[in-house]
């Protein structure tokens, strides 16, 4: 083994910042994953690719602490941990960004980005602070087209919308963020707009877990691609592994190569 | 953050795009003050929102104005701007002012409370009756408390209600409304007054009570007063939004913070100046009426809960997106409930104010329609009735629009029945603005989402 790479970056060469581990769940008697092993690594974006009703949701909802996993386990860099709500979810520094966004159209953008977690001075809200701060998050992220961040959300675009709702997320010193369907609302500006953002993510070293339907935005930003197909994750590689043809395969039989698929579940 | 449109030419197409979309509606939905740099450019961004049907305070403004000439016109002997009148119109008013920031909690949640008329009735009985001599004869201070004690009391039923068991808010104060009428008849019929109790008599109380709305400060003790209020005031807009310009965060111009503190400085001069010309006819009266200070007092205490607090925040958060709200982890059932507690309370303080306009309490008390007022003038004011938007600064001003009306209405001495159509057009009047202004902001959105 190396010691000195290891010394250099322990984390990222040995151990993905997030394993999922074999995991299950039901809805009653709907199977919703069947043993699940995904890899989310620091510094990369992992797009989870799948057809309607493969399970994508349910996965990502369980990573964020919504849903409580019938089995499996957690490894948030190297460790064994349980995520059982949300808030166990954003400690380890998972933020997700839901396809909604979840942002309230009457406050401003410092006012939504605080949203929860708002500063205090003597009791009262510290405006100043949190202006500040967001403001450096902006920045740092190089969202500019917005003429001010005391502007109430109802006033942006949708590209403006979903970075703010991005930059929300990671000015928790998130590590891993996941976005849902980031692009599926905007024009071309604006997608390219978001797809710039999540590369900036990515480059600041976060991991990234993008769920898209659409594979044009997939190929353009993901390092690695998961295909999930009624419920399992058939395939996780490297996006330099994939063509467009192999991933919408995956997709619609869960397998390459085999017509048919491999679990012919289908009815 | 240097210059933040600077920046923004420089990241190139990714910044062409957005605001070119739909220019008009983008620059009407920003508050002109967080983009102006300078007055010329507020006044630019003002105008084009309110083309865009994002008017701010000047409905109220206008309306005010026509409704002053009309009034003053058709009153008669033309008494309507004289000093007597205007310190009656404040007066009647304030009830609308704290109605109005009353019914605020509930409409910012996006929900309506429609008990607060008779709510706060029942808490004003309350304090009333005990304050009477022949019966329980209690100091003022723990009757006002034990009457404000009933209406939070109330709220926190009618809030659990709607929040708990998730019913709709329109009927559960509905229900509360009809509940809270009998309440109060009940209440009246206490003691040996045949349903009303009044102020009338000796007793300090029984004084202080009537002196809510009657008591008057002395002239030179007003002015001073209100030159220590407003240069507090002053002094404080004025150093936190130069230390805002100067560390580089978003903030008017000087010019228009100037502005601002001489509006409040006129305003203040205006308000204390008539007050203390004599309005007596047979013996000197003069001096600023305690209302004022009170419904400033409970201006100042909301504006500041609603603003500057964390509660007043998820409020907001509430009002425009519930489920926004729930996921950044605002406990939405303590906001609702507390909200409509505070509504209640506040409906008790301004009753207590009407109760002393009255100088007692009966069966003539008009608690249902002075439900509707309290609506139409929190929406007259600049609140949406859909949530999300409005300050208690709007209830204070829209009060004053409804009590402009009312006043009028008293001087011609029209009929009842007169009296219910206006209530009902000035209601419906609110409405139409509400759903014009938000028709406007809503069909920008939609150019740009």
């Amino acid at each position: 083994m190396d010691m000195t790479a290891a010394v250099a970056e322990p984390i990222a060469s040995d151990q993905p910042l997030l394993r999922v581990q074999d995991l299950d769940k039901h809805f009653g008697p709907v199977q919703a994953l069947f043993h699940v092993n995904l890899d989310l690594p620091s510094g990369k974006v992992t797009a989870l690719c799948g057809d309607n009703g493969a399970g994508k949701t349910v996965l990502t909802k369980c990573v964020a602490g919504i849903y409580q996993a019938d089995h499996g386990e957690f490894f948030w860099e190297g460790r064994p941990v349980h995520i059982h709500n949300a808030r166990d979810a954003s400690r380890l520094g998972i933020e997700t960004v839901y396809q909604d966004l979840a942002l309230a159209d009457n406050l401003d953008i410092v006012q939504n980005m605080f949203l929860g977690r708002e500063r205090l001075r003597t009791g009262l809200l510290d405006e100043d602070a949190m202006e500040r701060a967001a403001s450096e998050t902006l920045s740092s992220l190089r969202v500019t087209t917005v003429r001010s961040i005391r502007q109430p959300v109802a006033s942006l675009s949708g590209g403006q919308r979903q970075s703010v709702a991005v930059a929300k997320a990671v000015m928790w010193n998130s590590k891993l963020v996941i976005m849902d369907e980031p692009t599926a609302a905007l024009g071309v500006v604006q997608t390219k707009m978001v797809l710039d953002l999540i590369r900036r993510l990515r480059d600041k070293g976060l991991a990234v877990m993008v769920i898209s339907h659409n594979l044009n935005d997939v190929f353009e930003v993901a390092d690695r691609i998961a295909v999930m197909y009624l419920g399992r994750l058939v395939v996780q590689d490297a996006a330099t592994k994939f063509d467009r043809q192999s991933v919408v395969e995956y997709m619609t039989t869960g397998g390459f190569g085999r017509s048919g698929g491999r679990p012919a579940k289908e009815s | 953050m240097a210059d933040p449109l600077k920046k923004a030419e420089l990241t190139g197409n990714a910044a062409a795009d957005l605001t070119a979309a739909a220019p008009e509606a983008a620059v009407a939905e920003l508050p002109p003050e967080v983009v102006a740099q300078s007055l010329g450019e507020y006044v630019r961004a003002y105008v084009a929102r309110i083309r865009a049907g994002e008017s701010g305070v000047l409905p109220v403004i206008g309306a005010m104005v026509a409704i002053v000439i009309v009034f003053q016109a058709i009153s008669p002997n033309n008494v309507y701007l004289s000093p007597g009148n205007l310190v009656n119109l404040f007066q009647q008013s304030a009830v609308f002012m704290v109605l109005a920031m009353a019914e605020g909690f509930a409409l910012i949640l996006g929900e309506i409370d429609l008990s607060i008329g008779f709510v706060g009735a029942c808490g004003a009985a309350i304090t009333v009756q005990l304050v009477q001599p022949a019966t329980t004869n209690w100091p003022w201070p723990l009757a006002i408390v034990a009457g404000l004690v009933f209406c939070l009391a109330f709220g926190a039923i009618q809030g659990l209600l709607i929040t708990r068991l998730h019913l709709p808010s329109f009927i559960v104060t509905l229900a509360g409304y009809l509940v809270a009428n009998g309440l109060f008849l009940k209440i009246l019929l206490f003691g040996p007054f045949s349903g009303y109790p009044n102020l009338i008599g000796q007793s300090d109380n029984l004084h202080t009570i009537y002196n809510l709305m009657w008591g008057t400060i002395d002239p030179i003790v007003s002015w001073v007063g209100a030159a220590v209020v407003v240069a507090g005031l002053g002094a404080f807009i004025w150093l936190s939004d130069s230390r805002r310009r100067k560390s580089g965060l978003v903030a008017p111009p000087a010019s228009l913070t100037l502005i601002k503190i001489a509006v409040i400085a006129v305003v203040a001069i205006v308000v204390v100046g008539i007050c203390n010309l004599n309005r007596g006819v047979l013996i000197v009266q003069e001096g600023v009426p305690w209302v004022i200070p009170i419904v400033l007092a409970v201006l100042g205490v909301w504006t500041v809960l609603l603003q500057r607090t964390k509660y007043g925040r998820y409020v907001y958060a509430i009002g425009g997106n519930p489920e926004a709200a729930r996921r950044a982890g605002i406990n939405l059932s303590v906001v609702r409930t507390t909200a409509f507690m505070l509504c209640s309370f506040t409906a008790g303080i301004g009753l207590l104010l009407y109760a002393s306009l009255l100088n007692g309490m009966s069966n003539n008390v008009q608690a249902g329609y002075y439900v509707l007022y309290a609506v139409a003038a929190a929406v007259i004011g600049g609140t949406s009735l859909m949530g999300g938007r409005g300050k208690p600064l709007h209830g204070v001003l829209g009060g004053l629009v409804i009590g402009a009306i009312y006043n009028g209405m008293y001087l011609l001495q029209l009929s009842f029945e007169w009296q219910f159509i206006v209530t009902g057009l000035v209601l419906l009047a609110a409405i139409i603005i509400d759903a014009v202004s938000r028709r406007g902001s809503a069909s920008g959105s939609v150019t740009r989402v």
